[in-house]
């Protein structure tokens, strides 16, 4: 049965209004394209996170010839059916299947980009996402500053599902931001929701600079929220505070927020605590400023992540944290993260640092000196 | 209407067939290819396998187990079961497969009927063209397709010279006709007055011997960090670059800095790379020999094996759906086609009908391993029909082989939309690079020897002497000439200052990041702390 196919617990995102932009790496733009020339900046519909992740490549390709789209088993709408009606819109020759091979689609994508045209590469896993690394890391991330800035590759995307899936075990599992984040040069964007990862696609299409796009595949069907029909654009390397609260800062990204979101729930309705949950959005360059006012404000700090503890990303969340916000801290900056084990397949529920395991964070640092 | 059989899944990917009802059905019983022995003994005692008498001349080379099962029908009331046994059979992608019931396990050495792939040369070492009677065990030798010119003036120009070669070795008069090396040259180039493209050919292969042989001895002196020589495979330079349109991109290893030569990278530029100075176009931000060059189409080089293999095809995809006229050129050594990498774009390459033209310079060594530790085969080339592809093996040291070659090449991955393998033979009379002595893996006997048998330069200074172009006294003034040139480089370039400061955080992102900002924040608050440790 394929992975795509089992859902998970369901449950609607809340609806979410972007921030204001203050500072953007990429600055937001709305756009109108050919693929979106009927809607209105204001059309909303209710859509889940495949239907999102394809009318933003939709709108990808009707808006830019010179963009195509491929990878393993593309061309019938993908595994995961993200690219579902585009090979036969758009032609065989714009969204086609790639023989099997990692390094090959990162390859493929970085010499097209580099003599100017528009190359989003599918990684099917991103647990298969490591034969493509050598290219990832010494091509694609260095590619403008090995050159003096002649030669750039700043036009691929490279997308690939991650995380958590209720049975996905070793190798359809596993989150590998941080491997990616350590890697000057690279872009790394990981959505957690519908109307996100449609913006948050389009721009990282449109970004002068190679971006890996890491979609929850968990929330591919299950998610669904009202998502803007046309063409529109979320800034890279911008946190979103989703939830303002007083007492304690919650710093997540992806799929896992809805985890969070729900120990938010939680700490409230059992605690009185009041949570600011932060979604971090873009991994690298990632939003310093953002967590560090939040930490000043509430003192306190949650770190959490699907992927293993050790050196996860987190690690570089409480290290600058601590940094920035050393004299404002009130407790031991916690981090709930993944276990520093293989994804295990049946265990799984043990590995995950599930709400339980949040909730539990929240009270400590709450309680913390009392 | 004929019945379809599916056959059972234990047969593993087998999917339909059209058949015949027949009293019979046999099937090749792959268990029994699996444990011959074990059916040996089965057939002792049982009636329905034999082994078949007859054997086809290839399975008589050697002793062969073959085994036909007769599968026997259940009952005698399904007669309109049984099939006739097909003589083909179509597998997915409608490849059709002759069926055979000889059990032989093909080598190697019988794979193609060609045997090992020929060397395709037109220049010896004496700097003759080769009379095709001379041509060993070459069968599908091409006609004569264009007649020899009835002048027989001696050669003052080019045309004259074309005339000449063509009298002289009619059966390459088409290629004397099509090559552009005899044709002047269309493209204005400010590094060279060369009256001809030939003589340009020639010259800046003295050009670049000469500095390998001046930037390399800069590195023995500590004046640059690292250097790489090309010695031994100028000829694959220039005369695969010469047979390139100028549009068309090439994706370098780091041992091809000749292409960049004939597009026009000047003796400066290649010298304030080597230096890292304010010259260098890629910053000072790579090793010496890294060169890349966007206005002459020729992308960066990375130090990685292989990496720009599939970045080539995809460059090639991008130019086949704008229509562009062009092919992409990816550069590589024997060494390279070792890599995941190399097999990854080989395949798209075929499967997605690419105009690029793979390059193989097997030059005998990666390093210190020679090919025979790299490949078990007949070379890089005899993977070329695995994959679908094209391919021309071409002797590296002719100057005019490679460039025929590469010529015909591109004209046919244009036509064909398709990817062709060139492997040409070389040898690398260099060491690997400033870092390696070669003398600890290769008798010194072994380099003499085929720098006698195998340079280049002394075969196409050979050819000139021969057409009356140069004598002994032109060609050392020429090595003069270009030795004082590449030194008044070299030190011009020792002379400029190293890239501003600031182009350490520039280009990392096409705009500087926030955490980048702070680090060069940081970074400079702490060097004006630190005055004059910098």
């Amino acid at each position: 049965m394929m992975l795509s196919s089992l859902r998970i617990a369901e449950r609607r995102l809340p609806i979410l209004g972007q921030q204001v932009v203050r500072r953007a790496f990429h600055q937001t733009v709305q756009r109108n394209s050919a693929g979106a020339a009927a809607a209105t900046a204001d059309e909303t519909r209710e859509m889940n996170l495949f239907t999102a992740v394809n009318q933003a490549m939709d709108i990808a390709l009707a808006s830019d010839p010179t963009a195509i789209i491929f990878g393993e088993d593309v061309a019938f709408g993908g595994v995961f059916r993200c690219t579902q009606g585009l090979a036969e819109k758009y032609g065989k020759d714009r969204v086609f299947n790639t023989p099997l091979s990692e390094n090959g689609i990162a390859g493929f994508a970085i010499g097209h980009a580099s003599v100017g045209g528009t190359a989003i590469g599918e990684i099917q896993f991103a647990d298969y996402i490591f034969p493509a690394f050598d290219q990832i890391v010494n091509e694609m991330a260095k590619f403008r500053y090995r050159s003096g800035n002649q030669w750039n590759c700043g036009n691929v995307v490279l997308r690939a599902p991650c995380g958590a899936v209720g049975h996905g075990g070793h190798y359809h599992s596993q989150s590998p931001e941080a491997y990616l984040a350590h890697t000057p040069g690279l872009v790394v964007v990981m959505p957690r929701s519908p109307k996100t990862a449609k913006g948050l696609l389009l721009s990282s299409i449109r970004s002068p600079d190679p971006v890996v796009f890491l979609e929850p595949k968990a929330l591919y069907r299950t998610a669904v929220e009202p998502v803007p029909t046309g063409d529109y654009e979320l800034p890279l390397g911008q946190a979103e505070v989703m939830r303002s609260g007083s007492d304690v800062t919650i710093v997540g990204w992806g799929g896992h927020l809805k985890v969070l979101e729900e120990a938010c729930d939680m700490a409230h309705g059992l605690h009185g605590i009041s949570c600011e949950l932060i979604d971090l959005q873009t991994i690298l360059p990632w939003d310093v400023d953002t967590v560090v006012e939040s930490v000043q404000k509430t003192g306190k700090l949650v770190v959490s992540h699907e992927a293993p503890l050790t050196c996860g990303f987190g690690a570089e969340v409480v290290a600058t944290l601590q940094e920035h916000c050393f004299l404002s801290l009130e407790a031991p900056i916690q981090r709930i993260c993944g276990l520093d084990t293989p994804f295990p397949l049946v265990f799984e529920k043990y590995y995950i640092p599930n709400a339980l395991k949040n909730l539990d964070a929240i009270t400590n640092v709450m309680d913390y000196g009392r | 209407m004929k019945p379809s059989l599916q056959y059972p899944q234990r047969f593993g990917r087998i999917l339909l067939c059209q058949a015949r009802p027949r009293r019979a059905m046999a099937i090749r019983s792959f268990a029994s290819v699996m444990r011959p022995k074990a059916e040996e003994e089965h057939a002792a005692t049982s009636p329905m396998i034999r082994v078949p008498e007859e054997k086809s001349t290839i399975a008589a080379k050697t002793p062969t187990v073959s085994i036909d099962l007769h599968l026997a029908s259940n009952d005698n009331t399904t007669e309109a079961a049984v099939f006739e046994s097909p003589s083909e059979i179509q597998y997915a992608g409608n490849a059709t497969m002759p069926l055979t019931s000889v059990l032989h396990i093909v080598k190697p050495s019988e794979d193609a009927p060609r045997g090992v792939w020929p060397v395709f040369r037109l220049m010896d070492e004496n700097g003759r063209f080769r009379d095709p009677a001379f041509d060993a065990a070459v069968k599908d030798m091409k006609e004569v397709t264009t007649a020899p010119p009835s002048t027989g003036e001696a050669a003052k120009d080019l045309t004259g010279l074309r005339a000449k070669l063509q009298q002289q070795y009619p059966f390459h008069a088409k290629e004397f006709e099509a090559c552009t090396l005899l044709q002047e040259s269309k493209h204005p180039y400010p590094d060279t007055d060369s009256k001809n493209t030939l003589l340009r050919a020639h010259q800046q292969i003295v050009r670049l011997r000469e500095m390998d042989t001046i930037f390399q001895n800069a590195q023995r002196q500590g004046r640059i960090s690292f250097y790489m020589t090309c010695r031994g495979e100028e000829a694959i330079h220039f005369g695969s670059a010469s047979a390139l349109d100028p549009a068309d991109t090439i994706f370098a290893q780091y041992r091809e800095a000749g292409p960049l030569m004939w597009r026009g990278f000047t003796l400066e530029q290649f010298a304030n790379q080597c230096f890292s100075n304010d010259g260098d176009l890629g910053k000072g931000r790579q090793m010496p020999v890294h060169y890349g060059c966007r206005a002459l189409n020729y992308q960066t080089i990375s130090s990685p094996l292989g990496t720009q293999i599939p970045q080539a095809v995809g460059a090639a995809y991008h130019y086949k759906l704008q229509g562009k006229p062009n092919v992409t050129v990816c550069y590589f050594g024997d060494g390279a086609a070792s890599t995941t990498d190399f097999h990854s774009a080989f395949n798209f390459a075929a499967t997605l009908k690419t105009p690029v033209l793979f390059f193989c310079r097997n030059n005998g060594f990666a390093i210190s391993t020679p090919v025979a530790e790299q490949y078990a085969g007949d070379g890089i080339i005899a993977r070329a029909p695995g994959y679908g592809m094209a391919a021309i093996r071409v002797d590296g040291n002719d100057i005019f082989a490679v460039h025929a070659a590469v010529r015909e090449a591109r004209a046919y991955a244009l036509e064909h939309s398709a990817p062709v393998l060139i492997e040409a033979m070389t040898y690398r009379l260099g060491h690997h690079s400033t870092s390696d002595d070669s003398s600890s893996y290769r008798d010194k006997d072994e380099v003499s020897s085929c720098e006698h048998r195998f340079d280049p330069l002394g075969r196409f200074d050979n050819f000139l002497k021969e057409q009356g172009w140069m004598d002994d006294a032109a060609l050392s003034a020429l090595r003069d000439d270009e030795k004082r040139a590449v030194l008044k480089a070299m030190n011009d370039a020792e002379q400029r200052p190293p890239p501003p400061f600031k182009e350490l955080f520039s280009d990392v992102y096409k705009e500087i990041p926030p955490h980048l900002k702070r680090q060069q924040a940081q970074l400079e608050t702490h060097m004006k702390k630190y005055k004059g440790k910098y």
